[in-house]
């Protein structure tokens, strides 16, 4: 355990605290200060508004990979939800926060649900139908004051006090920021925030681990839309009125640009960016009309122009830029104390475990995999070889769930599982290793391992939120630890994972693997691309799997390596099986050199 | 002795960190198969690749006397390489003589591409039949050839292969081979990678092998052939896997 | 409702929705070939519609100058950029076709403006300054982010929209403008009154998809950009240049867009931020066709068109809420059809 005591990094650093501190500090004096010009305050609130939606966009857009230009609408929902409650039936403005989350989840969730399992661009798309449909919708019914809107709306009070002015807004607008921004952050570190975080790298990989990935890009959806109803419902009672306008698709768009500009993968950068935004719109309205005389929106000419030169030259806006002055933030340290997660009984050595029948598979007419049966016992390591293109990697994806069998069986401990879809088969025990491997390059290593110990957690978002995961955490962490010092990466926790050699990255694609508490390890050639010390390191450590009892079915070209491992070998070309046997016999089998060597005569 | 028909001279390649293929030198002689054999993941595909500008690397490319490394692949092309990739890439959705008369498409214009075309189906006769076909609905083999003949419908200098017998069945694989064998005396240079050694090695003058993107023996193709070490190299059976 | 009335409505139905039918074929070609979701493409509409206009006042259209003005960035951003093309041969080349053509047209509209030489000068001007803005605006937007993901293209074609709309209200101002129509002729057929305009959009709409199949079909361009788009990799494997496939892909968009616009000035009154919605009736029906296919497209393009016709009727103020809520049943079919998908990127 060395190496999990050397990790403990030190808690978050002094001078971090006290500038943090210092800013907060001067942000809660401004409206007292005399002297503030009121614009000031009123620009402030209103970057704050702004800020919670692109914050909503930080999650779906930056960290999930998805995107939306849809949030104004969701602003509306907010809005319009408080509005008619607050005017017509007088319900007070903090019951309507309630009402307007409780419908604007609803809504996301709907329109979510029918675009999360489509691939990427249908969701931006189907949320720009959905701005223009919301937007025609408020202008047009009765019951909203069509494009007049509704007026009169109560402020908001507290204690009593109602809250007319901008400096007092000021403080319930920024107390709601700073709550929003601590929620994403709890949010975002946490086991539903790796799923969201997982999304970039493939959904392969994360289904593998167990995660449902449309249910992460779920919750992205309907957390940036509740962010964006806070907001909306704020902007109802600091405005004390509204209309369409503010809802449409130009300002959805405008919250994206502005997680654009202030850099989307960042919290700090929905704010940054909507204080940008808003002041250089402020300037542009001044100047530009003045500029090509005549009044309108010309601030968009310079936004859409400066939007295509970030994408061009700062993709990742200007907040990394801000944040090198900051230090880096500590890494979470390891728990050597946390409770170990329970495991999984594992079936008794030498019974049958994994069964496969007569497995089909075809491409549109092509045969990949024809009649191949094949069986693992508990305890055993059993190696898939074969040529390039012998099918293979196509029997590990039927196996896993990445694929659908034409026909055949697959049998779990003696329950079917072909056909199951992968989540469900990580679930049932069978965990695996990509022969591309899948990894998020930006997240530590910990992290990405951490992430296949999904199934053994249970908190989700609520939980996460009010850090009552935090238990839960360190078990999944220390378990990510551990998994990473047995597989020889001890010492490489914190680094991205982007910066290992390729055979280190399949090292820690076992270790994910592993934190499953797998009954049975799928390896896809975790051998290549190792050097020969390291390789020897991988053959003892699946020996000592073996001895703990974990089965393992590798594929794998070293045949070095592969002979002097397994217990059983399985040989295919064509899709077929075309010899079986323990690894001597196999290398005497005319029709496996045959296979190798080509039978050109 | 006069430079060879295209050469590689300490060519690496690299994935951010990681070094696929590293100061790999080999030439190739006008009329000359030249045979890259290896395991998988060895860095073959990645080194034609790079030959052919679809990947960046360090080192210098040289065809005909003159470096090619900073041209793009249709300048490449135009020149007279062609690269048959491993996963074939066909226009699927189109016909097969269409995929064809795209193959010719950085020949002049008004060249008459007819006569590349019934040279290609002189050599496979099955296009030919298949000619009015969608090409996406032609076996595995059919394939092959398709995309054989339509890179060398550009009429190439140099013609790399990969993989070419990939996922065929033997009695294909024969008849491919058998045809780049005969490709030898058009007078074009071929770089075959394969992972099929003992086919390849059969019909190349001259071979390579690649292990963990470095190549760690060369020779001519009838010695590598008998050479225990590449058999070694493939399957492991050397005694001291035992 | 009767008889009379549904048959209007569904020719006015059928003439938006071959309309919508050329901006989804466009927006399918630029999507397969740059794997950009176009988004401005609306705007060549109005663009095409609103210089045209600008011709019928007598007035020079400002377009002529944006096209100048992206032809002489977009041939500096080329001389920065590419090294390789600095021979005095290449650069004389791009000089013409980059500064030279808007320049050229730009003379001629000066000169043409005030003398309303009507639409057989005015019409072929148009076109030739708004065709010109697309591949202008691909060499300087997505050409540079040709290895991005998808969702950057978009984002970046969102910029693009935004700037153009600005730029449209600069040019031709807040207020709407109708055209002449080509025709004034009316047609009784039964019960049926059929407008010369209507006719005059189906036949171009008509010519226009028969030009593109014979293009596509039958031409060795045509067949590269067909070829770039079912496989990328598989097209500079033969020499393809993708950027020179991606630039014709949105010289046809940019044309398309504007021939849309001439086609409806007549029809509609087109304001400076009107491209955007009708575009978007494009990309309905582009979606209905999964952004790949082109009869499905177009045929949804016609449906999309009579839904919104006969929306205007029963329930006027909500026409743009129906026409934008068929895309939910669309993605529910997809959505269920599809398995947890990779995406590309």
């Amino acid at each position: 355990m060395s190496a999990l005591s050397m990790s403990r990094l030190p808690a978050t650093g002094g001078p971090v605290r006290f500038a943090g501190l210092a800013i907060l500090a001067a942000g809660a004096a401004l409206p007292l200060l005399p002297g503030v010009p009121e614009f000031w305050i009123t620009l402030l609130n209103a970057v704050g508004l702004s800020a919670l939606v692109a914050m909503g966009l930080v999650v779906l857009t930056g960290v999930g990979g998805l995107t939306s230009f849809g949030q104004a609408a969701f602003c509306g929902f907010g809005a319009y939800t408080t509005a008619v409650l607050s005017t017509v039936h007088g319900v007070s403005p903090w019951l309507t926060l309630v009402a307007a989350l409780l419908l604007t989840g609803a809504a996301a969730l709907l329109l979510g649900l029918l675009t999360v399992r489509l691939s990427g661009h249908y969701l931006p798309l189907g949320t720009m139908a959905w701005g223009i449909s919301l937007f025609y919708l408020f202008g047009n019914l009765d019951a909203l004051g069509r494009h007049d809107g509704i007026s009169d709306i109560p402020p908001l009070s507290v204690a009593g006090h109602a809250l007319y002015d901008g400096r007092s807004v000021y403080y319930v607008i920024w107390g709601i920021v700073a709550l929003a921004a601590l929620a994403t952050v709890r949010l975002l570190d946490s086991r539903v925030g790796r799923t969201i975080r997982a999304l970039r790298g493939g959904v392969l990989a994360a289904e593998a681990s167990g995660v449902d990935t449309a249910r992460a890009k779920l919750v992205a959806f309907v957390y940036a839309a509740l962010l964006a109803a806070v907001s909306g419902w704020l902007f109802a009672h600091v405005q004390r009125a509204v209309n369409p306008t503010p809802f449409g698709l130009n300002a959805g768009i405008e919250y994206l640009f502005m997680a654009v500009v202030g850099g989307v993968s960042h919290i700090g950068g929905a704010v940054l960016g909507a204080g940008l935004v808003l002041l250089l719109k402020d300037q542009l309205q001044v100047v530009l009309p003045w500029l090509f005389g005549g009044s309108g929106n010309y601030e968009s000419i310079v936004f859409g122009g400066l939007l295509v030169l970030l994408l061009q030259h700062a993709r990742g806006g200007l907040w990394p830029l801000a944040a090198r002055l900051l230090p880096a933030p500590a890494a979470p340290a390891v728990d050597p104390a946390a409770e170990p997660l329970p495991r999984r009984s594992l079936p008794e050595r030498g019974r049958p475990l994994l069964e496969i029948d007569d497995l089909q598979k075809s491409f549109g007419g092509l045969a990949a995999v024809r009649n191949v049966g094949f069986s693992v016992a508990a305890g055993e390591i059993v190696g898939l070889i074969g040529p390039n293109g012998a099918g293979k990697s196509t029997t590990f994806n039927l196996i896993t769930g990445v694929l659908r069998p034409s026909g055949g069986a697959v049998r779990l401990l003696g329950s079917g599982i072909g056909g199951l879809p992968a989540r469900a088969v990580a679930r049932r025990g069978v965990a695996r290793s990509f022969q591309h491997v899948k990894l998020l390059p930006e997240m530590s290593v910990l992290d990405n391992v951490m992430l296949g110990a999904h199934l053994r957690g249970r908190a989700g978002v609520l939980r996460a939120v009010l850090r009552l995961d935090r238990a839960e955490e360190a078990r999944l962490r220390r378990e990510a630890a551990v998994q990473l010092e047995r597989c020889g990466l001890g010492d490489s926790l914190h680094r991205p994972a982007g910066t290992l050699a390729l055979g280190q990255s399949r090292i820690v694609e076992i270790a994910r693997a592993l934190c499953l508490d797998p009954l049975l390890l799928l390896l896809d050639e975790p051998a290549a691309g190792l050097r020969h010390a390291e390789k020897q390191a991988l053959g003892a450590l699946l020996r000592r799997l073996r001895e703990e009892g974990t089965t393992i079915l590798l594929v794998e070209h070293d045949m070095d390596f592969v002979m002097g491992l397994v217990d059983r070998l399985v040989v295919m070309e064509f899709g077929a099986r075309i010899a079986e046997g323990v690894p001597a016999d196999i290398r005497n089998d005319p029709a496996v050199l045959d296979a190798y060597l080509g039978g050109i005569e | 002795m006069s430079e060879p028909l295209f050469a590689l001279r300490d060519l690496s390649v690299a994935y951010g960190k990681i070094e696929a293929v590293r100061r790999v030198s080999l030439e190739i002689g006008v009329g000359r198969i030249v045979t890259v054999v290896g395991a998988n993941g060895a860095g073959k595909t990645t080194l034609l690749n790079a030959a052919m500008g679809i990947l960046p690397a360090q080192g210098e490319i040289r065809f005909q006397g003159r470096p090619v490394g900073g041209l793009s692949i249709e300048r490449r092309v135009a020149g007279g390489i062609a690269l048959v990739a491993e996963k074939r890439e066909l226009f699927t959705t189109l016909s097969v003589e269409d995929n064809l008369r795209l193959g010719a498409y950085t020949r002049p214009r008004g060249e008459r591409v007819a006569d590349a075309l019934e040279e290609v189906y002189a050599l496979f006769p099955r296009l030919k039949e298949r000619r009015r076909q969608m090409s996406g609905t032609m076996s595995g083999g059919e394939r092959q050839m398709l995309a054989m003949g339509r890179a060398l419908m550009a009429r190439p200098k140099l013609l790399m292969l990969d993989e070419p017998s990939l996922g065929l069945a033997p009695r294909i694989v024969k008849e491919i081979l058998r045809l780049v064998s005969d490709l030898r005396r058009t007078g074009v240079g071929i770089l075959l990678v394969e992972q099929n050694a003992r086919a390849a090695l059969r019909i190349a003058d001259y071979g390579y092998v690649m292990e963990t993107g470095a190549v760690t023996l060369q020779g001519p193709a009838e010695t590598l052939a008998r050479d225990p070490r590449v058999i070694e190299s493939y399957l492991g059976f050397s005694d001291r896997a035992a | 409702m009767d008889p009379t009335i549904a048959l209007f409505l569904a020719q006015d139905g059928v003439t938006n929705g071959a309309i919508y039918a050329l901006l989804a074929l466009s927006l399918v070609l630029v999507f397969t070939i740059t794997r950009v979701i176009f988004i401005p493409q609306g705007e060549f509409v109005a663009y095409g519609a609103l210089t045209l206009a600008a011709f019928e006042r007598g007035v020079l259209p400002q377009t002529a100058w944006l096209a100048l003005l992206l032809g002489a960035a977009a041939f500096l951003d080329d001389l920065i950029r590419l090294p390789d093309r600095r021979s005095p041969r290449r650069v004389l080349a791009a000089l013409a076709g980059d500064v030279g053509f808007p320049a050229a047209v730009l003379a001629a509209a000066w000169w043409a403006a005030p003398r309303h030489l009507g639409p057989l000068a005015e019409v072929p001007l148009t076109l030739a300054m708004v065709a010109s803005l697309g591949p202008f605006l691909y060499r300087l937007v997505f050409r540079p982010l040709a290895e991005a993901p998808v969702l950057v293209l978009l984002i970046a074609a969102v910029g693009v929209h935004l700037a153009l709309v600005g730029l449209g209200l600069v040019f031709f101002g807040a207020e709407g403008f109708r055209t002449a129509p080509f025709s004034t002729a009316v047609i009784e057929a039964g019960p049926a009154t059929i407008t010369g305009q209507s006719l005059w959009v189906l036949g171009v709409t008509g010519g226009l998809i028969l030009a593109l199949w014979a293009f596509f079909g039958h031409t060795l361009t045509g067949k590269a950009l067909r070829a770039t788009a079912v496989n990328r990799l598989g097209a500079r494997l033969v020499g393809i240049p993708t950027a020179a496939a991606g630039r014709i892909a949105f010289v046809l968009a940019a044309f398309i867009g504007a021939l849309s616009g001439v086609l409806i000035a007549p029809v509609t009154t087109v304001f400076y931020d009107t491209g955007f919605l009708t575009g978007l009736k494009g990309f309905v029906a582009a979606i209905i066709g999964g952004l790949v296919s082109f009869p499905l497209a177009a045929a949804a393009a016609v449906l999309v068109g009579l839904v919104e016709a006969f929306a205007s009727f029963w329930a006027s103020s909500f026409k743009e809420v129906v026409v934008f809520t068929i895309i939910i049943p669309v993605l529910l079919w997809r959505s269920l059809r599809s398995g947890p998908a990779e995406d590309e990127e």
